[in-house]
């Protein structure tokens, strides 16, 4: 039974909390930016495609300006070259903006445990969801996608995110 | 038109002092020395442009010499601005300082990349433009430099062929033949013909696979985006065939030296067939919307025009020669594997401009289905393996139930396959053109040195030739066109 303001309203106007409204639109179209260095970005090719249609989950509109998105997917293997080109990428996103690992590489540098290889973006960038596999399916990449809409269902407005973050860059 | 190679070796005795450069003679000498030069820091006299190339600029020691340790990782705090190199590239190409600040003819200089949609990977190509025409242009690689070399000198013979999955990786599989067909050739082992011909059909197969990745991605970079469903479709579709054979979709890890991980599955000619109708279909729709097409016609013909006299001096192979007029191909020219009984035509280009190079791959793909289907009428009965226990593990069998079984089989994993001291190259006709490796052994299971003589990195070298002069829009189909793998461009 609705109380307060509610009870007034009847059935004619729908409250919710800001957050709940504000969270719910950013969930079902979050649009990403697909930072493909390697393997993986062809694992994301698939996953765009139409048997796997990322569409289906709003995040189909695939940006490749860092301006106008926010959610960064990055595919494939980081070299300390790429760092830093990957640190100004995400810091060109505007705020609300999500990170998803892609495959070993990305996450813990994978089989390449060597001289040039970053061993794991999250030395670089913070990152919200990481997907295993080398690389890994569209099923998983759609499955880190649904995580993420998780995630930002239980956010908050009020709370900057990943302010306090250092990486080896910073 | 044959074409030999001849290999020359020189010894440095100080590389300080270096050799001198061949870049008077070979156009393709240009990167690969400066790839000699930031990886064992030997100098090139006379090489105008001397200064790393896949690692960064910040890097200190020169990591492919055996005291450098591997895991001596040097971060990169900012990246090279190039400043220096676009200069000196408008000087070589006649525009001084002046019309490069005057107000009036003043340069822009324009960055595509190293993340920008058209490179398809991590590239970055700088250009000098006036208005929208490109009058001089660098590149940069190395962003997906993962030191593929110097890890494989840490493991075996057989544990490098998931790293070969990884170097083009639109069609991993060839790479894995394209690897331990050069060890077996080493070793003295001749594959049974069973595999002789697994390895012609799924080469085929993947060279199909990278055609239809190349076509679809560069169509999209046109802006013809319902070509990459038509192609990209089929691609995704084969992944069945591929998954159910190899368990993988992209990186099939299939070879081993001396054989394949696995005989073909039971039904798989059907498969296969079902597969290659569905690409025919799917390439088949893809041409009735480009074949006639005004806009694919305005935009590619006579646009980015490579000469084949500078292909060749670039190093050039593969589909991006071919489409310049040169008739080289491996498999017609230095035939393994049986290609000398298929019957197969190597289409070749007349104007060596983007649309040579995109119909050659079309063509290219009708072509290798053709020798699938006559492959999978020839493929006999038998083995996969060669019967020779130094090389291949043992049955599981033999290795649960008695001791010399479990003695062979732990060798072989632990010390791996032992190949005999010395150093050789061998070369095989992959999607991009020629795939080579060049290995020392010392003798031990673990390569002493390999080297991978990677079809993109030379074309590559080149795409300057190509762009100075057209527009960037142009660039950008132009970069598609050549099907860069960023994976065994840098390595």
């Amino acid at each position: 039974m609705a109380l307060g303001l509610e009870a007034q309203l009847g059935d004619s106007v729908f409250t919710t909390r800001l957050d709940e409204a504000i969270n719910w639109g950013r969930q079902y179209s979050l649009w990403p930016m697909v930072f493909g260095t390697a393997c993986c970005a062809i694992e994301f090719m698939s996953t765009a495609a139409s048997q796997h249609d990322i569409s289906r989950y709003g995040a189909e509109v695939v940006r490749f300006s860092p301006r106008q998105a926010d959610l960064i997917l990055v595919c494939g293997t980081i070299s300390y070259k790429q760092a830093p080109i990957l640190k100004r990428i995400y810091e060109q996103m505007p705020e609300p903006k999500w990170v998803i690992s892609m495959g070993a590489c990305a996450s813990s540098g994978g089989m390449y445990e060597n001289y040039c290889t970053v061993q794991g973006i999250d030395t670089i960038i913070p990152v919200d969801v990481y997907i295993s596999g080398c690389p890994p399916r569209p099923e998983a990449v759609l499955d880190a996608l649904m995580k993420i809409q998780e995630q930002i269902k239980g956010e908050t407005l009020l709370k900057d995110r990943h302010k306090d973050f250092r990486g080896i860059l910073d | 038109m044959s074409i030999s190679c001849a290999t020359g070796k020189r010894t440095v005795s100080d590389p300080e002092v270096g050799l001198p450069s061949a870049t008077g003679i070979w156009d393709s000498a240009h990167w690969a020395e400066r790839e000699v030069f930031d990886q064992y820091g030997i100098r090139f006299n006379g090489h105008p442009d001397l200064r790393r190339i896949l690692n960064h600029w910040q890097f200190q020691g020169h990591p492919l010499r055996k005291d450098y340790p591997i895991r001596n990782g040097q971060v990169c705090l900012e990246t090279d601005s190039m400043e220096k190199e676009i200069r000196a590239r408008l000087h070589v190409k006649g525009y001084d300082d002046d019309t490069i600040s005057d107000i009036n003819t003043e340069i822009m200089f324009l960055n595509l990349g190293p993340s920008h949609p058209a490179t398809h990977g991590a590239i970055r190509i700088l250009t000098a433009l006036d208005g929208e025409t490109i009058l001089a242009n660098v590149n940069e690689i190395g962003y997906l430099h993962r030191g593929f070399e110097k890890t494989a000198e840490t493991l075996t013979y057989n544990q490098v062929i998931p790293l070969t999955d990884r170097l083009n990786y639109c069609s991993a599989l060839m790479n894995n033949i394209a690897y331990v067909k050069a060890i077996e050739k080493w070793l003295g082992i001749e594959v049974t013909d069973r595999t002789q011909f697994m390895r012609v059909i799924l080469s085929e197969f993947f060279r199909v696979q990278d055609h239809l990745v190349c076509i679809a991605a560069n169509l999209v970079d046109m802006g013809g985006l319902t070509n990459y469903w038509y192609l990209y479709n089929e691609k995704e579709a084969s992944y069945d065939f591929i998954s159910r054979l190899t368990g993988a979709r992209l990186t099939s890890t299939f070879t081993r030296i001396g054989g394949m991980y696995r005989d073909f599955h039971e039904g798989w000619e059907a498969e296969l067939e079902t597969q290659i109708q569905a690409i025919e279909r799917g390439v088949s729709d893809s041409l009735k919307l480009i074949l006639k097409n005004r806009i694919v016609h305005d935009r590619t013909q006579g646009v980015c025009i490579l000469p084949k006299d500078v292909a060749l001096a670039y190093g050039y192979t593969g589909p991006c020669l071919r489409a310049s007029g040169v008739p080289f191909d491996l498999r017609k020219d230095a035939p393994y594997y049986h290609y000398d009984l298929f019957d197969f035509e190597v289409p070749i280009g007349s104007v060596g401009d983007i649309y040579d190079r995109i119909m050659i791959r079309f063509e290219e793909i009708f072509q290798s289905i053709s020798i699938i289907r006559q492959a999978m009428k020839m493929i006999p009965d038998g083995p996969i393996f060669v019967d020779n226990p130094l090389v291949v593990l043992p049955p599981k069998d033999k290795v649960y139930n008695n001791i010399e079984g479990l003695a062979n089989h732990f060798k072989l994993i632990f010390e791996g396959v032992h190949v005999p001291a010395g150093e050789w190259y061998d070369s095989f006709e992959a999607a991009n053109g020629e795939l080579g490796f060049y290995c020392v052994s010392d003798g031990s299971g673990r390569p002493y040195k390999i080297k991978v003589r990677p079809p993109c990195f030379y074309i590559m070298g080149g795409f300057h030739e190509m762009v100075e002069g057209a527009m960037v829009a142009d660039a950008v189909i132009n970069l598609g066109s050549l099907n860069i793998i960023g994976g065994e461009l840098d390595r």
